[in-house]
């Protein structure tokens, strides 16, 4: 590379960003257009009119969109809550205390992020459908919150595992109660892993696809299910713009990642 | 770890605390999944038979051989893309082209698997943008523009999904490379490419092992992309298993095939778990 003139390497180095920068935003600026397309076929390179038709459409106070949203969102806190009250616990005794069986302990989190998950799901769905809980949003959280429980005690385990032990002796030795201490100096200072972790199951739970697939039907309807019905129904305006309310999240988070977790952490995530 | 230094004491109580996350992943991961392997080898009264594994054989063989086809060439790719951008983040001498790179490569990071399905559907479609772009510029002919929502499209979907996250792992386990082991390497006249190969690479041997690992597992198990990109035979897998509990209730076969990509998972998954046992071991 060194022999060749700079200006040679210059627009080489601008050509391979330019390619890479369409390989990411092509599919995207795709979507956009599909997103406030009102008439686009084919062969026309660009839609013919755009317009808000669909948007209204996705938008109408008893629309689908609206009331999967809904689901979505309220299915994700559930995860949320239900996974944080016991990875919190379970990610502290991994940190912080002496476990019988820790080697087994830790493999079977792990679990979930090495083994595929359909087999997993389909077994669920038949059970579920025998007891019942086939299309509840309680067999959805359940299904939701056994996996992102994983990434949630990883990162809690990691987020107590940082906190500066001396900090915690300190204050036993100033006469807190364990529990007292725990709630005013652990857990303030772990906070930041844990609403990483929080965000993460969040995400997680907003974005699951399969599980949702094979235990949700036929009654509760996520926004990933919505855009996938609309995708193949051949309604590409509906999904993407489902779409687009999906990925707000996601590209949030992928913008603001760094300041919940420093890179060291991230890297411990899938560990 | 070494000894207990947590403010709350005793096996007692931390076995309390650990509980109920091992009785949900207990419950409703660990129990499902043995049960597949139960229900897979279980005839119709109740005895033992390889009757659904043949049966998968019969139908599902070519489906097998293209989802391992189709796992094994992502994750190839993956790692390539991600080695280049990693290493460029790390060992490039051009400040500005770095943090261009930095901000571009992660955007679909967090994207989840089946809005990159829809976003493949229509920008590799016959009419799609790239096809669009590519006959704008001259590159190809009109006629000769072709639909690559098949194996092609499959395969991008995932590499455009999963690199960005293979990328983030292994830049951030070079940049924990002693900066003097690169310095010393460009001192005696390395050129970058040597130096990410011979010195950096090794390093991080570890890391990228266990990102391409993780992404083969959760690619095997995507049905999402094969469902909206290629739902046609031969397919994947899992769009095979979707097929069978939704249109024959045939969970048996269902269990066989999950079991058969389990089986393709397996080799992946012991890799990673040593790994990650050895890494947990070791702090």
């Amino acid at each position: 590379m060194s022999a060749l003139p700079s200006s040679v390497r210059m627009i080489f180095r601008a050509l391979i960003l330019a390619l890479l920068a369409f390989a990411i935003f092509g599919p995207l600026l795709n979507l956009l257009l599909w997103a406030f397309a009102e008439r686009w076929y084919f062969p026309n390179k660009l839609p013919l009119e755009f317009g808000l038709t669909y948007w209204y459409r996705v938008f109408q106070p008893r629309g689908n969109a609206l009331a999967s949203l809904g689901t979505s969102v309220w299915i994700a806190v559930l995860t949320v809550a239900f996974s944080l009250a016991v990875a919190i616990p379970a990610g502290y005794a991994l940190a912080r205390l002496k476990l019988p069986w820790r080697g087994a302990i830790l493999l079977v989190f792990l679990l979930p992020q090495a083994v595929p998950n359909l087999p997993v799901y389909v077994n669920i769905a038949q059970v579920f459908y025998q007891i019942g809980l086939n299309g509840t949003i309680l067999g959805v959280v359940l299904v939701h919150a056994s996996h992102g429980l994983v990434l949630a005690v990883w990162i809690a385990s990691a987020a107590f595992a940082s906190v500066d032990t001396s900090l915690e002796e300190a204050s036993r030795n100033l006469g807190a109660s364990p529990w007292t201490c725990f709630r005013t100096v652990t857990l303030p200072l772990a906070m930041p892993g844990l609403i990483a972790s929080a965000i993460f199951v969040f995400l997680e739970s907003l974005d699951e696809f399969t599980g949702t697939y094979f235990v949700g039907v036929p009654d509760v309807t996520t926004l990933p299910l919505l855009m996938f019905n609309a995708t193949m129904g051949g309604n590409y305006q509906i999904s993407s713009i489902t779409a687009l309310l999906l990925l707000i999240p996601s590209i949030g988070f992928m913008l603001v990642v760094e300041r919940f977790l420093k890179a060291d952490v991230l890297a411990m995530v899938g560990r | 770890m070494t000894a207990p230094m947590g403010i709350f004491r005793g096996r007692g109580v931390a076995l309390a605390l650990i509980a109920p996350a091992l009785a949900v992943v207990g419950l409703f991961f660990v129990a499902p999944l043995v049960m597949s392997g139960v229900v897979a080898f279980r005839g119709k009264g109740g005895e033992f038979t390889l009757e659904h594994f043949r049966k998968s054989f019969d139908y599902y063989t070519t489906d097998l051989l293209f989802t391992l086809a189709i796992v094994l060439l992502s994750t190839l790719l993956i790692g390539l893309v991600a080695i280049a951008i990693a290493g460029y983040l790390t060992l490039g001498g051009h400040p500005r082209t770095v943090a261009v790179l930095r901000w571009l490569y992660r955007w679909p990071l967090f994207i989840p698997f089946v809005v990159a399905g829809q976003l493949m559907r229509t920008f590799l479609a016959k009419n799609g943008m790239l096809n669009h772009v590519l006959i704008g510029s001259g590159l190809i002919e009109p006629l000769s523009a072709q639909s690559l929502l098949d194996w092609r499209g499959i395969v991008v979907a995932f590499v455009w999904k999963q690199a960005p996250f293979v990328t983030l792992l292994l830049a951030g386990a070079m940049a924990a490379v002693e900066s003097q082991h690169i310095e010393a390497a460009r001192n005696l006249g390395a050129r970058r490419l040597r130096v990410l190969v011979d010195i950096v690479l090794p390093q991080v041997r570890g890391t990228l092992l266990v990102g391409l690992v993780l992404s083969f597992v959760t690619m095997l198990s995507v049905l999402s992309v094969p469902l909206m990109i290629n739902p046609n035979s031969p397919t994947m897998v899992t769009v095979d298993v979707a097929y069978r509990i939704s249109t024959h209730g045939d969970y048996p076969v269902a269990n066989a095939l999950c079991l058969l990509s389990l089986a393709l998972a397996a080799i992946g998954a012991v890799f990673y778990l040593r790994h990650a046992a050895a890494q947990v071991e070791g702090k």
